[in-house]
Formats: C-alpha cells, sequence, structure tokens
C-alpha cells in the first residue's frame, strides 16, 4: 500500500518510488563510448542513423542523375543503379527511420518524458547500440565485396533475390543484407523491451499512463509493435538465408537458370511475401506513430494550447497499432489472391483512415484559435500534417485493388509512400531536432539557417514528388533504369524527370546546410536556458541543461497534472509544468 | 498466416485486459492534483525483470508462431514428405519435462528457504537440460545417417531449422541457469537466490511448451487438429 502522507505539510518524497539502482561509469570510455546512460546511448544511435541516412541520400541522387541524364553518368550501369535502390530503400526505412525514431527520440525521450533515471535495463540497452553498429557496418560492407551489396529491390523478393541476374545475388550482397536485417532484429530487440518496460515500470510518482505525453505514447506503442513485427522478418531473412546457403527450398521454386536446372524446387514466393509484408506494414506505422506522437506534442508547446481530444489521440494511436497487423497483403494485390481476401485487405486498410483522419482533426483543432508561433519546429510540424494528408489520400486510392492494379509498377506509388513514409517523418524527425536540440546541447539552433532548410525542403519535396504522381498516372514505371523513349516517357515525361533530379539536387543540398547549423550552434548557439519553448513536460525541468547522469538531481519528480496545462485561465504563466501542484487552497470541485 | 493471427488474438487480449485497468477514459486534463493528494501507484508490484521476461517470452512467442505459421504454408504445397522422428525425441522431451520440473521445485524450495534442496534441483534441471540438448544434436545425427538431409525436403528443412532455433534458445537459457546454478553452488543463500530461480523456471516452462508445439507439428498430431478445426469452420 501507499504510504499516504499524514499532513498537508509533509512533501511527498518522491524517493516512495524506490530508486533505480544507477550505474555510475568510471572512465572515459565507460561514460562515452561504452556508456549506459539512454542520453548517450540515443546520441550514438541518432548519428549513427544519420550517417548512414546521407548515404542512402547520396544514393537517391545517383538513380536520379540516372533518371535524368540516362547515359551520362556511365559509372551507374543497370546493376549499380539496381543497387542504389535496395541501400536506398532498406537504409531509409529501417536503418534511419526506425532506428532514430525508437533508438534515438525513444532512448533520449522516454526516461526524461517520464521521470525516470535511466531504461530499466542499461546494459542491454549498451549492447542495443552496438548490435545495431555492427549492423550498420555488416550492411555497409556489402559496397565493398565482390559483386557489390544486393540489388534485389528493398522488398528482396525471392526468387529473383538469390540468382545470379540479380546484383548480389550469387555473390555476398544478398547474404550480406540478410545478415544485417538478423542483427538489427536482435540489437532492436534489446532496446524495444527497454522502451516497454520503462513505460510500464520507470514511470515517475504520478506519471499514470493518462498524463504521458503523446510523443510517448507513439513511441510506446511504435515499440509493441516492432517486437511482434520484426520476427516475421527475422523468420523470412533466417529461411532465405538458408535458401541462399544451404540450398532448402522454403522460397524458391524449380528454376531453370541459363540452362541449367538449379538444385531448388516447390518453395513458395509468395509466403516469402506473407511474411515480409507481414512486418513490412507495421513497419509503417512503426514509424509514423512516434511522428504521430512527436507532432502532437510540437504543436500544442508551439501553438500554446492544450491537445484537443487527448484521449482520442490515445486511443486512435493504440487502434491504429492493432489494425495495422491486419492490412499487409494489400502490399500484394498484383501477386494474386482470392478476390474475397483482396475485398477483406482493401476494407481494413480503408478503415485505418477513419483513426488517421480522427488524428489529423485534433491537430487542426488543436491549432484553431492557438496561439501559434511560427518556430521552426512549428513550420516542420505544419509541413508534417499536410504532406501526412497527401501521402495518405493517394493511399486511399492505393488501398482499392482495382485501382492499385493499374498503378502498381508505377511512379505512382513511388511517390505516394514517399509522401507518406518519406517526407511526412522526415519533417517530424527535422521538427523534433530543432525543437529538442535546446535541451540535449544548451544550445538554440541558428533561426536563419532553420528556416532556410525549412522552406527548401518543405518546397523542394513537393516540387520532388508532386509531378511524380503524374508520370505514374502517366504509366512510367518504376525500377527501370532506363525508358527510353515511349509512350510512358514522351519527351514532356523527360523533362519532368529532369526537373524533378534538380530538385532533388537542391533539397540535398539544404541538408547540408543543416548538418553545418547542427555542428555550428553546438559552439556558437545561442545559450538556451533550462525551457527555451517553456513547454510543460519533465525534460525541461531537469535541474541542469543538458540534464545529468540520473537525469533529475537528488529527487525524482512527482507529477500533478498532464502534459498539456497551456494557457489555462488564471495561471501565472501560460503553462504550468507537469511537476507542479496545484495551489492548496484551490477547490477540487472542477475534477470530475 | 492464421497461427500467427490468433497468436496476435491472444496477446491482444492479454493486453486488452491490462489497459482495461489503466483508466484509459480518465480525463487527465481535469484530474491535476494538489501536493497533498493521495497518489496511485504508478507500477506493477512485479518485479520489474519479470515483466521485462514475460515481454521477450511473447516476442519469443510471436517468432515461433511465425516459423509455425510458414510451415503450415508451405506443407500445403505438392513436394511435401513428411520426416520420420527419430524414437530419442521422446527421451529428449523427457529430459526437458523433468528439467522443468527440477526448476519448479527449485523455485519452490528456494521460496521454503531450503538451501539444500534448492542446489540439488537446480543442478538436475541443468544437467537433464544438457542432456536434452545432446539428445537433440543425436537425433539430427541420426536423421542424417538415414539420409534425411536439410535441403532434400521442406520437412526436413523445416525440422532442422526450428529444432535449431529452438535448441539455440535453449542454450541462450542454459547460459543464465549455469550462473544462477553456480551461484547457489557458491553459497548464495536462497532469499538472493529466488528472483532469478523463478525467472529461469518462467523460461524453461515457456520453452518446453514450444517444445511440445513443434513436437506435435512434427509428428504429425498437430495436423489432425487443424484438419478438424478447419471441418468444423467449413
Amino acid at each position: 500500500m501507499v504510504n499516504i502522507p499524514s499532513s498537508i505539510n509533509d512533501p511527498i518524497p518522491a524517493a516512495e518510488v524506490e530508486d533505480v539502482e544507477l550505474y555510475h561509469p568510471h572512465s572515459w570510455w565507460t561514460t562515452y563510448v561504452f556508456s549506459q546512460d539512454a542520453k548517450v546511448i540515443a546520441i550514438q544511435y541518432s548519428l549513427t542513423a544519420i550517417s548512414i541516412g546521407l548515404v542512402a541520400l547520396v544514393l537517391s541522387w545517383l538513380m536520379r542523375l540516372q533518371l535524368a541524364f540516362p547515359g551520362v553518368f556511365t559509372f551507374i550501369d543497370a546493376d549499380r543503379y539496381y543497387q542504389f535502390i535496395t541501400m536506398h530503400g532498406m537504409i531509409m526505412v529501417i536503418y534511419l527511420l526506425t532506428a532514430l525514431f525508437l533508438g534515438g527520440f525513444g532512448n533520449y525521450l522516454i526516461p526524461l518524458m517520464l521521470g525516470a533515471r535511466d531504461m530499466v535495463f542499461p546494459y542491454a540497452n549498451m549492447l542495443s547500440y552496438w548490435i545495431y553498429l555492427l549492423a550498420v557496418l555488416v550492411l555497409v560492407a556489402g559496397f565493398f565485396v565482390p559483386g557489390g551489396p544486393t540489388g534485389a529491390g528493398w522488398t528482396l523478393y525471392p526468387p529473383q533475390a538469390v540468382l545470379s541476374g540479380t546484383p548480389g545475388g550469387q555473390d555476398w550482397g544478398i547474404i550480406l543484407m540478410l545478415s544485417s536485417l538478423i542483427l538489427f532484429i536482435i540489437g532492436f530487440t534489446m532496446g524495444g523491451l527497454n522502451y516497454v518496460v520503462t513505460v510500464l515500470q520507470g514511470r515517475a510518482r504520478g506519471m499514470t499512463l493518462m498524463r504521458m505525453p503523446l510523443t510517448i505514447w507513439g513511441i510506446f506503442t511504435a515499440t509493441v509493435m516492432a517486437l511482434l513485427a520484426f520476427p516475421a522478418l527475422f523468420v523470412a531473412s533466417v529461411m532465405m538465408l538458408f535458401d541462399r546457403v544451404l540450398g532448402t527450398s522454403f522460397f524458391m521454386p524449380a528454376i531453370v537458370e541459363m540452362g541449367t536446372q538449379l538444385q531448388h524446387g516447390g518453395g513458395s514466393p509468395i509466403l516469402f511475401q506473407h511474411l515480409f509484408w507481414f512486418f513490412g506494414h507495421p513497419e509503417v506505422y512503426i514509424v509514423a506513430l512516434p511522428a504521430f506522437g512527436i507532432v502532437s506534442d510540437l504543436i500544442s508547446v508551439h501553438a500554446r494550447k492544450n491537445i484537443f481530444g487527448y484521449r482520442m489521440m490515445v486511443w486512435a494511436i493504440v487502434i491504429i497499432g492493432a489494425l495495422s497487423f491486419v492490412v499487409w497483403a494489400h502490399h500484394m494485390y498484383v501477386s494474386g489472391m482470392n478476390p474475397n481476401f483482396g475485398f477483406f485487405f482493401a476494407t481494413t486498410t480503408l478503415i485505418i483512415a477513419v483513426p488517421t483522419a480522427i488524428k489529423v482533426y485534433n491537430w487542426v483543432l488543436t491549432l484553431w484559435r492557438g496561439d501559434i508561433h511560427l518556430t521552426i519546429p512549428m513550420l516542420f510540424a505544419l509541413g508534417f500534417i499536410v504532406t501526412f494528408v497527401n501521402g495518405g489520400l493517394t493511399g486511399l486510392f492505393l488501398g482499392n485493388v482495382v485501382v492499385d492494379v493499374p498503378l502498381s509498377d508505377t511512379m505512382f506509388v513511388v511517390a505516394h509512400f514517399h509522401m507518406v513514409m518519406g517526407v511526412a517523418p522526415i519533417m517530424v524527425i527535422f521538427g523534433a531536432i530543432y525543437h529538442w536540440y535546446p535541451k540535449i546541447t544548451g544550445r538554440m539552433l541558428d533561426e536563419t539557417m532553420g528556416r532556410i532548410h525549412f522552406w527548401v525542403t518543405f518546397l523542394g519535396a513537393y516540387l520532388i514528388f508532386f509531378p511524380m504522381h503524374y508520370l505514374g498516372l502517366l504509366g512510367a514505371p518504376r525500377r527501370y533504369y532506363e525508358l527510353g523513349e515511349s509512350v510512358v516517357n514522351p519527351p514532356s515525361a523527360h523533362d519532368l524527370n529532369i526537373f524533378i533530379t534538380l530538385m532533388a539536387l537542391t533539397v540535398g543540398a539544404a541538408q547540408v546546410l543543416f548538418l553545418f547549423n547542427a555542428a555550428w550552434s553546438l559552439r556558437r548557439g545561442k545559450d538556451a536556458g533550462g525551457n527555451p519553448w517553456r513547454a510543460t513536460t519533465l525534460e525541461w525541468q531537469t535541474p541542469t541543461t543538458p540534464p545529468p547522469h540520473g537525469n533529475f538531481g537528488k529527487e525524482l519528480p512527482v507529477v500533478y497534472r498532464w502534459a498539456y496545462d497551456y494557457s489555462v485561465p488564471g495561471a501565472p504563466e501560460d503553462f504550468i509544468p507537469q511537476n507542479e501542484p496545484d495551489p492548496e487552497n484551490r477547490s477540487r470541485e472542477h475534477a470530475s | 498466416m492464421s497461427a500467427i493471427l490468433i497468436f496476435l488474438a491472444g496477446l491482444a487480449s492479454i493486453i486488452i485486459w491490462w489497459m482495461a485497468q489503466q483508466r484509459l477514459t480518465s480525463k487527465p486534463w481535469l484530474e491535476s492534483a494538489r501536493a497533498s493528494d493521495i497518489f496511485p501507484i504508478t507500477r506493477s508490484s512485479i518485479p520489474t525483470v519479470k515483466i521485462g521476461l514475460g515481454v521477450f517470452l511473447a516476442v519469443v512467442g510471436a517468432l515461433f508462431t511465425l516459423f509455425i505459421s510458414a510451415y503450415f504454408m508451405r506443407m500445403g504445397l505438392q513436394d511435401w514428405w513428411a520426416i520420420p522422428l527419430p524414437g530419442v525425441l521422446w527421451v529428449n522431451t523427457a529430459a526437458l519435462v523433468v528439467s522443468s520440473v527440477a526448476l519448479e521445485m527449485a523455485k519452490s524450495s528456494a521460496q521454503q528457504n531450503d538451501a539444500y534442496a534448492m542446489k540439488i534441483a537446480l543442478l538436475a534441471s541443468f544437467v537433464t537440460a544438457i542432456g536434452f540438448l545432446a539428445g537433440q544434436l543425436f537425433a539430427w545425427r541420426e536423421l542424417v545417417s538415414e539420409g534425411y538431409v536439410l535441403a532434400d525436403n521442406p520437412a526436413n528443412s523445416f525440422f532442422y531449422l526450428i529444432t535449431g532455433m529452438h535448441g539455440l534458445h535453449i542454450l541462450g537459457g542454459l547460459l543464465v541457469l549455469s550462473r544462477t546454478t553456480f551461484n547457489v553452488w557458491q553459497g548464495e543463500p536462497p532469499k538472493e537466490a529466488r528472483l532469478s530461480i523463478e525467472l529461469c523456471a518462467m523460461y524453461w516452462h515457456f520453452m518446453l511448451i514450444v517444445w511440445l508445439v513443434i513436437f506435435a507439428l512434427f509428428a504429425g498430431w498437430a495436423n489432425d487438429f487443424v484438419d478438424i478445426c478447419r471441418q468444423l469452420l467449413t
């Protein structure tokens, strides 16, 4: 039972929740390299993810150069083109977005926002990062082995993924890719257990589930989903590795290749697709849910208004998470399936639009009559909402079987998923970095550079992907190395391709400005103080900035309210931190 | 994919049951508190490591269920020849059951503060678990010598793959169990060893259940069960 304080004057000792035994590092190595502090691990995760993401960015440039100027860059042959596609997709989806949202933001924000000293299993948390780093290194090793990395497409569909016609199929490429995925999943599971159990067990006194910031709800739900969805990719990877290395036939049908009958026979490529998409669709929401959560907090803080419909937001996150496990086959309409299944999956897919729309309405209603500060985090948050609605609407097209079948292999799909899963989450990532950089480093990012970065990125992304919808409707197929002049690639479409490429180069260059800003502001940025955005959540209430080892000094905070007390009538300031109690004389009649 | 969907439905009902107790319908915007207010406890009294292990077992459960899902889907194709089960698997099953029971006994003797019984039971569990793994390797060798090699037939491939994966999980558990056993034989008192023994027992029971399911699968009983379910549904 709880010790009920006997009189009003008794402060509630935060230590009543027994404090965690904190690991204290003794040397430089254990403080900065093999650190068990979630904040250091978060930065390690983020820097690794962003570095590998830059590689993927350069790969996208190379692809765009080939599409706009076929034949000009002779080192981009068809094999290389496919390798670039594959590595770009895989890196962006898994090694950048998943790792950055969960490993980066998850590690930094979960303990701080919940009022915990650290994650509950710090050692496993440290291992998680190092295994992730190993996975990245194995992935990158693909560029340096004979035959290069795999060029099977990020979906790695068999049988082509392990045949000699595909780059890396009979070389090291596919083996390294599958091994890297297996490592990533093992590493992620270690981290994921931490995120989930810390939310369950590490919360400060008074931090009920319904007082958690939506950021934590998003990361928490996404992690639960990831823990259950990644095993499907694990199973698929292990089985394909067996097919490739040990000659089994899980996925490989009987095939005659270059006149020789391969030893495989009877396997089912469709089985792989089921396993892959059973992971692949939840993966979309593993990335989207943390973005939803973070953007809710950004909007609330920078519009100085409580989030509209908090409960609905929480329920919508959970419902989206659950629904996302029963829609996977909408990625397989063109693989052929029983029409009844197609109908089922189209229906579940469209149902997801309901909770998602609730979230969008709530964001807009939060902005409604808010005191909107167009800070850079807010700009990116607004950019996210617009982009996400755009990408979501084309999703409604593609969710229907009859519309999907003709569009499935065109640039329309590329435009759709880049809007909804590429640009939209990246907007949130940037918004979040601009928002929390002052807490992480103690200094503000430069405002002017930030604005240039935002406008070039936001407008540029639209100029890249909007025309791509048009190309798709025209019939321009995706995944093609070279189109030549054809019905689907008339001179006008080709000019459009050149335009898209120029925009892609521009947007990429804007990211260099961002990197420069991040490095420059580290030393010369404006001093941020402890709570530059005047936000309520616990990470802004730490005794020092950046937060010390153990996060909260001597006593853990006690939480008295939810995370969205902005512009409360009668309050002295326009925000009340979560760890500030109501005055004792205040009547409690308003509470139900 | 129906196996994994059933598994997830079970998991979802646990999650819903848990969420039902979390006051998700409360209105947090009305519930700010004064410093003198009484605070509900926000965490479970179950030890954190136990919850961590529980979550981990859910992940392991999903992993094996996905293997089983793949097994069922692949089994429906034409080139499937069921693999004969070596008799030694029965001995292995018995060894794993004994190991699990011994851990349960170690747990209850730790609870009753009986250091001697706890030590013996732990050792018994450790030895039988190694026996299980050795038996599994023996079963593999027997199959190979009879010509049922990995790549010959998908049934063989699945047998080696899934038993191998299960064996790896047992091996991982053995590392922890060996540490616990070692500590206890070094004189760790039952009170301190209790939690880690409980965790080992939990993991062991779970891996035993996984083994029984995949054993039933390879023996073909699961197919009969699935057939009955299909007939009931149609």
